[in-house]
């Protein structure tokens, strides 16, 4: 396999974390490292862990397949096998597959001298996973207040939490993570489709600059953010959507067990207007 | 640059402080409601437990009206329409009852002309009775919804003349004029639908309508079917959430969201729950709607209704009013038919159209 141009710095060696330079080393294009071994250990035993509950279950239909979590009397207890300790421990496995691959990210971005910005992008993604199925379960004191394994059956759980509060949208991080969810495919669409304006000119019209990018939306929005503005702004909207949506369902239940279009009574209580 | 940070760091400080008072903290307890993993759960905060167990102590207990052979009340008072068949003891200890449970402070007088306690001059008299025959209905012919506990008139009256949540047609309120008058029935942040935008009286349409019907789902995938408008809609999500607030339950304490309409996939309490709806839209069209001539002005709704009841009315913020606990054993006449119905309702219209009579012979000799 022909190296990639940018292979000749990518496969250095060092800047582990753990396991020094024993899984320092390549398999074809894939970085090992300590962090990749425990990754295949984490995700092999949970996926097959997944697929020995599918067996045990009543259905191989893809989209019915269900891994439930125990019930609420089990507390913060071990569930026997298949009334929810088989949830627990794939939820272990997954928690570690991905703070594994976020760590294996971090080594290869200390291989490349460049910073932590892949990696500590993914570990917000990974927070909104651990929130919903280890912070709000403990906080609520039960395992059984995480979301079930399943295609359907995680569908049909989110449903009925947000109607655990009568009207989910009243939830303010709620209201915050979907008006950021929005903003940044609105923002990621507006980006693609000034690219692909710049990048695919009229035959015989050369490829645009940034400045004729930068001069499009001040022409049309008055300001433009530029080159790199665009891509930070990409980030923080991600993020924000990510971090607000693990808020919003770490507060639902832990912090406020009522409807939530209640909690905003707070506003008619202010002391200007009651 | 200091001093914005500090400005920064000030608001930061605020809006924490903010939330947390706006919030509650944990721990709190869960109760499981369906199939483990289904996010079926109630969720309550103890100190909310507690507060509402206090406001729904259950009366003071009171001795069994004794029933014991002798003349009937019927046989001995004048005009006892109702509770007739009744012993004179038993006759007198359920009316103790009812003043303990309706007017323990106002006393006899409440109801009765304390110079002739057979007459009906005094309105609150007329209304209780009607009262004690729509309690003897509830316990006899809606079982389907309140079982073998029943109901007491301490069930809503909770020792209040007037019980606490008792509804009024919706008045349209106007605070301006031209196309911005109308708020078409919603966004008024009412109790009475939990604060939500949603129609803040839902109850006139799906609760005190002949054959009016919550139902909204469509049974096919795609609007082809059956279709209700958004403003059938959000009437029935307004009465859902007002359900929940009196029951102090959330939306899965009955259904499981992922099929709304389906019963099969509903918990037992939702065919609790829709008796109950039927009951509370039938005494609201047969009880108490058609006492509007016997009320003076005061006791009267903005658009000049009488008052009628919803779930909270009994329910309170608690799924079995009162925890299931009441006195009704001790008074077996709320719970069993002695007259005839029929004979019951016409006596009422008998007496509106007396009333009725007299009102226009006064304003005659205006």
């Amino acid at each position: 396999m022909p190296m990639l141009n940018f292979e000749k710095k990518y496969r250095v060696r060092g800047g582990t974390l753990m396991g020094g330079d024993l899984f320092d080393f390549w398999v074809g294009p894939f970085y090992v490292g300590f962090f990749g071994i425990t990754t295949i250990f984490f995700s092999v035993i949970g996926t097959a862990l997944i697929v020995y509950g599918a067996a045990i279950g009543p259905t191989w239909n893809i989209w019915q397949i269900n891994i439930a979590p125990p019930d609420l009397s089990y507390g913060l207890g071990w569930a026997p096998m298949t009334e929810g300790g088989l949830w627990q421990i794939i939820t272990i496995c997954a928690t570690g597959a991905f703070v594994s691959w976020a760590l294996r990210e971090v080594e290869i971005c200390r291989k490349l001298g460049m910073g932590y910005h892949v990696p500590a992008t993914f570990a917000v993604a990974i927070f909104a996973y651990v929130s919903l199925v280890v912070i709000r379960p403990v906080l609520l004191g039960a395992w059984g207040h995480g979301f079930p394994y399943g295609i359907l059956s995680h569908l049909d759980w989110v449903s009925n939490v947000g109607y655990q509060h009568l009207h989910f949208h009243y939830n303010p991080a709620h209201m915050l993570a979907i008006t950021f969810f929005f903003t940044t495919t609105l923002a990621l669409s507006m980006h693609g489709g000034l690219i692909l304006s710049a990048t695919n000119p009229p035959k015989g019209e050369v490829v645009k600059t940034p400045e004729y990018e930068d001069t499009f939306f001040r022409d049309a929005i008055g300001y433009s953010i530029g080159t790199l503005g665009i891509h930070r702004l990409g980030v923080f909207l991600a993020v924000a959507a990510v971090f607000w949506s693990a808020v919003c369902i770490i507060i639902s239940g832990p912090f406020w067990t009522k409807g939530w279009p209640e909690w905003w009574s707070w506003w008619l209580e202010l002391p200007v207007w009651h | 640059m200091n001093r914005t940070r500090k400005t920064f760091q000030y608001t930061m400080l605020l809006l924490l402080a903010l939330g947390v008072a706006a919030c509650d903290l944990p721990p709190m307890d869960s109760e499981q409601q369906g199939f483990r993993g289904t996010g079926m759960a109630q969720i309550d905060n103890p100190e909310d437990v507690e507060r509402v167990a206090n406001a729904n102590q259950p009366s003071a207990p009171l001795p069994a009206a004794p029933v014991v052979p002798g003349p009937k009340a019927g046989e001995i008072y004048q005009n006892v329409q109702v509770l007739g068949d009744l012993g004179v003891a038993e006759f007198i200890g359920l009316m103790t009852a009812i003043t303990q449970w309706v007017s323990p402070e106002q006393g006899c007088n409440y109801c009765h002309n304390p110079a002739n306690l057979a007459e009906d001059s005094v309105y609150t008299k007329v209304v209780a009775r009607r009262m004690l025959e729509m309690t003897r209905h509830i316990n006899v012919d809606w079982t389907d919804h309140v079982a073998d506990t029943g109901v007491t008139c301490y069930t809503c009256h909770r020792g209040k003349p007037v019980p606490d949540y008792i509804w009024f047609k919706g008045n349209e309120l106007k605070d301006t004029s031209g196309i911005a008058a109308s708020r078409m029935g919603q966004n008024l942040a009412s109790p009475s639908v939990g604060y939500s935008s949603l129609p803040y009286d839902p109850f006139t349409a799906l609760l005190n309508t002949p054959g009016a019907n919550a139902k909204v789902r469509s049974g096919t995938a795609l609007p082809t079917g059956e279709t209700a408008s958004m403003g059938k809609t959000e009437s029935t999500y307004a009465l859902m959430i007002h359900m929940s607030e009196s029951l102090g339950v959330n939306c899965t304490y009955c259904h499981n969201s992922r099929a709304f309409r389906e019963w099969d996939q509903s918990t037992p309490a939702r065919v609790t729950a829709w008796h109950g709806l039927e009951m509370a839209r039938s005494l609201n069209i047969d009880y108490l709607e058609p006492l509007q001539p016997v009320y003076p002005a005061s006791r009267l709704g903005p658009t000049g209704d009488a008052p009628k009841l919803n779930c909270s009315t009994c329910h309170q913020g608690v799924n079995k009013p009162l925890y299931g606990i009441n006195d009704l054993e001790n008074f077996p006449a709320l719970s069993a038919y002695l007259f005839d119905q029929k004979t019951e309702q016409d006596s009422l219209l008998a007496y509106i159209e007396q009333s009725e009579q007299l009102a226009s012979k006064t304003t005659d000799t205006d």
